[in-house]
């Protein structure tokens, strides 16, 4: 994986790549793709950087004129990973960023791993990219070096160009010799890449892009609403899809009448589509009666006008209310252990001051702005897919087993995203896609509406959970029993699973980094009747909210400040030993001093010793470390008379570690504490009899400009240590801090999420 | 037959008259910056100018656009770019994206009937439009930066 020695350099393919220029009238990302689509006989498509005159990684390649094409092989959502990635190579490249050109990649193994999620691209991407670059730079002095017939070691690079400056130094009147990459391109073509005991990388002091902010790279094209996303994509000839799915999850289609969709002006028929199979829908299309039309409109307007019987399933079972109380009770039983240090039974067993709470926390949808939408176009044995997928090899493995078609025939286009938190690893609407195309032979575009988003989603957990503690005398807990209980994400893949898997426990809970002489953690059993997720954060949001409300509920008990007692439980400077809980990559730990460090900023930045809470202001604090970074937010609330909620002020201190680019770092914690306004204000999913309550913004709404706070304040934390994780982990620690400030306020402690089911007045 | 201008250029709908348009913009002209983000009009991401106000296109059926100018973001800068949208650029307001042509549309049809908005006014007139990415910070910023440029 991430090999750079392994590319296969086909000496023709100079004379293919300039084919490219036939189709440059096509808009931006279907320009490669066009060009894919003609050259299909190959049997897998070569990208732009595989076809440049220099390509010595997958990543990228050099051409003539010095144009140097980056592949930006992870999906773009919002993080910016498709601009920081290409900076990494650019920065050991010394390339010019004026003269860098982004391309996404197909999804393709030849990249590695793909799949977006879990905020590691720049932590499991970042040597790649580094070496990446630096092999070019090294072939291109190589070559440079061999053409001046001087050493190698006498030559440097100066963006762009390979510099010779010992001739100048020694009175030589011809001055320093200088050849740009674009005129070393194809000799350095002609050598074997380096290996990477030879190239060497630049030291951090030299970094001139690492660590400076720099714009979307296409931000331009963004601005001028230019056709990027999935739900822009097309093709000649291409129909519209619709697709009625199942209200309840497992049921199938009994029988159908169509007579009246197909009168609808622009309707052409119905298909009907088979459900899922096996122990769990997984990545599969939940089945249904699709109605192809030659609009999107036309479509939805055929689909009111189906009549559907529904067969049985047993999730009829699902109601909200009763599942919350079934959650609860199995929360206050024993459960699986995930991490065990004393005897909390012990130390509760000696009486003292116990504290207990319990807390809940409903499903979620990610209500991506761009709902979930494909196109897919079969032809000549092959199916190629444009899709905003965050997956783009799990999306070629779901469309080959559904299709019959083997992966290599699926190719998958990476489209911009319109949002996806989550959904979009998902790929089931691609498969819909898929197999509607291939069933009428013609492309189609399946577009989901936002009532099928909210409805059909692969909803965030439910979870409830169970904490209690006894107290010494000068408030400190002695022991510490924590219980969650969720609907876990292996469910979706198959359904007899109830417990948490252990990445889902090590989110904020198995690895809760106090400093308690007796702790328990455990998780409770819970099966889910609608298909589960990852959403932005997944399980940290949850056990955050339980595990920071809880501290702050304990400072209280204390009589002590939150943010001294959250550090009093924190503890001294130290890594947390999680052997026996978690894997934590290589270089990476949980570092209880960098967790104290933004505990300390965010209070400082924000001016908590200045502040009085009270008399309708208030002021909180929650603490979290998630995707290997340590975060801190600290919530300033005005709670007016009514009730009425004003969040004045965010202030979050970060330490990601090393970061590539503080302007999306910092876009990404602001943006995370309007996510997480939203979830904590009005995020609530429901199920009746097992149908999802809600459709669309008015019964599931995210926090507007008005009600998202006021102004956030990003901290950055200086630091080299490896990169971590951005773009989750700003979300956790938001409704804790939320709802800790809202007791300051008010006195009304909210162990239940959403705000809108409680009464602030 | 339905007649009306999109981005300065004449065009002839025959279709059902009822056809919202943001789905003629989308699926017949192939103008995709429009977006479609809730169809109901709660979301904003749809929004174009119909005679220079704010419309939502999702809930704008054809029939009412009958002889009128319709601006969408690909018209929006016809000479260049919109101080809406260099400000958008200069703030690295989008994160996504996928919402911005909507709120740039929102916030230029904004600053023409208030060429000075308080943050009151802009919480106000922007409050239809939703970013899940949660950029509203750095929009509202953008929004006061136009303001000035306009200034």
């Amino acid at each position: 994986m991430n090999s750079i020695t392994n590319v296969s350099r086909r000496a023709f393919l100079q004379g293919m790549f300039s084919a490219g220029a036939l189709v440059l009238s096509v808009p931006v990302w279907l320009r490669g793709a066009v060009l894919e689509t003609d050259q299909m006989a190959d049997a897998m498509p070569s990208s732009v950087a595989d076809r440049a005159v220099l390509h010595p990684s997958v990543f990228l390649g050099i051409e003539t004129d010095g144009t140097v094409y980056i592949i930006a092989a992870r999906s773009e959502m919002g993080t910016g990973i498709a601009t920081s990635l290409p900076r990494i190579v650019a920065e050991e490249l010394d390339a010019d960023w004026q003269r860098v050109k982004i391309r996404q990649g197909l999804g393709d193994s030849r990249y590695g791993n793909q799949d977006t999620d879990g905020s590691h691209s720049v932590r499991s991407f970042f040597d790649a990219m580094r070496v990446a670059g630096a092999t070019a730079r090294l072939m291109l002095v190589r070559a440079a070096a061999a053409q001046w017939g001087v050493p190698v070691s006498a030559c440097e690079t100066e963006l762009h160009a390979v510099i010779y400056r010992s001739a100048a130094a020694h009175g030589d009147p011809a001055g320093p010799s200088r050849l740009e990459y674009g005129q070393l391109a194809a000799a350095a073509a002609k050598l074997a890449v380096p290996a990477r005991e030879d190239v060497q990388l630049k030291p951090r002091s030299s970094w001139r892009y690492i660590g400076k902010d720099a714009k979307l790279y296409n931000l331009r094209e963004i601005v001028t609403g230019q056709p990027l996303y999935g739900i822009d994509a097309k093709v000649p000839g291409m129909v519209f899809a619709s697709v009625e799915h199942p209200p309840v999850l497992g049921a199938d289609v009994a029988s159908y009448d169509d007579k009246d969709a197909l009168r609808v002006a622009g309707v052409n028929q119905t298909v009907k589509l088979n459900g899922f199979s096996g122990p769990g829908p997984g990545f599969q299309p939940l089945g249904g009666v699709a109605v192809i039309a030659n609009s999107t409109w036309a479509a939805f307007q055929g689909r009111k006008k189906l009549r559907v019987q529904w067969g049985a399933s047993t999730n009829t079972t699902y109601n909200s209310d009763s599942y919350r109380r079934d959650l609860e009770v199995t929360a206050r039983q024993a459960g699986k252990v995930a991490r065990n240090i004393g005897d909390v039974d012990a130390e509760f067993g000696k009486g003292g001051r116990i504290v207990e709470a319990g807390y809940y926390a409903p499903h979620l949808a990610h209500a991506s702005m761009e709902p979930p939408v494909a196109l897919a176009d079969f032809r000549g044995g092959k199916m190629t897919i444009w899709a905003p997928t965050q997956d783009p090899q799990g999306l070629q493995e779901a469309v080959a087993q559904a299709t019959g078609i083997e992966k290599t025939g699926v190719i998958c286009h990476v489209t911009l995203l319109g949002g996806a938190f989550g959904r979009k690893s998902f790929p089931d609407f691609a498969v819909e896609a898929a197999l509607l195309s291939k069933r009428l032979g013609k492309p189609v575009k399946v577009c989901w509406s936002r009532e099928d988003d909210i409805k059909f989603d692969y909803y965030h957990a439910v979870a409830a959970m169970y904490m209690k503690a006894a107290l010494d005398e000068q408030g400190k807990p002695t022991a510490w029993l924590q219980r969650s209980v969720f609907s876990p994400i292996g469910s979706t893949f198959d359904s007899k699973t109830v417990l948490g898997d252990e990445d889902e426990l090590a989110m904020g809970w198995s690895t809760i980094p106090f400093d308690i002489p007796n702790l328990r953690v455990e998780n409770g059993p819970a099966r889910a009747h609608v298909r589960i997720g990852w959403l932005r954060s997944v399980a940290n949001v949850y056990h955050a909210f339980g595990v920071q409300s809880f501290a702050a509920e304990l400072a209280n008990a204390a009589k002590q400040d939150p943010v001294e007692y959250l550090l009093a439980l924190i503890g001294p400077p130290r890594v947390v030993d999680l052997k026996n809980v978690t894997q934590i990559p290589p270089g990476y730990g949980l570092d209880t001093g960098r967790l104290r460090r933004v505990v300390e900023v965010a209070a400082e930045q924000a001016e908590w010793h200045k502040h009085k809470s009270g008399a309708g202001f208030g002021i909180g604090i929650a603490g979290h470390w998630s995707f290997l970074t340590y975060v801190a937010t600290v919530v300033q609330v005005e709670v007016n008379p009514k009730g009425d909620l004003t969040i004045q002020r965010v202030d979050t201190a970060v330490d990601a570690g090393t970061i590539v680019n503080p302007a999306f770092v910092r876009a990404q914690f602001e943006g995370a504490a309007v996510f997480g306004a939203s979830l904590a204000r009005s995020g609530e999913i429901t199920a009746t009899a097992g149908a999802i309550d809600q459709s669309n913004f008015q019964d599931y709404p995210v926090a507007r400009i008005n009600e998202a706070p006021r102004e956030t304040h990003i901290h950055l934390i200086d630091s080299s240590a490896p990169p971590a994780g951005v773009g989750e982990p700003g979300v956790p620690p938001f409704a804790p801090a939320l709802c800790n400030a809202i007791f300051a306020a008010t006195g009304k402690r909210i162990r239940a999420l959403p705000l809108s089911r409680h009464s602030l007045a | 037959m339905i007649s009306l201008r999109v981005n300065g250029v004449k065009h002839a709908y025959a279709g059902e008259p009822d056809m919202p348009l943001l789905w003629y913009l989308r699926d017949i002209l192939g103008l995709t910056g429009t977006k479609f983000g809730c169809g109901i009009g709660l979301c904003g991401a749809c929004t174009v100018h119909r005679n220079g106000e704010a419309v939502r296109s999702c809930l704008t059926p054809m029939q009412a656009v009958t002889g009128v100018e319709i601006t969408t973001i690909e018209g929006l800068g016809a000479s260049g770019l919109h101080p809406v949208q260099k400000a958008w650029m200069d703030l690295g307001v989008p994160q996504c994206g996928y919402c911005q042509a909507g709120q740039i549309m929102q916030a230029a049809a904004l600053l023409k009937q208030n060429a000075q908005p308080s943050d009151a006014d802009i919480d106000q007139l922007m409050n239809g439009n939703i970013c899940r990415c949660g950029t509203y910070q750095r929009i509202r910023a953008a929004i006061h930066a136009a303001a000035r440029r306009n200034a």
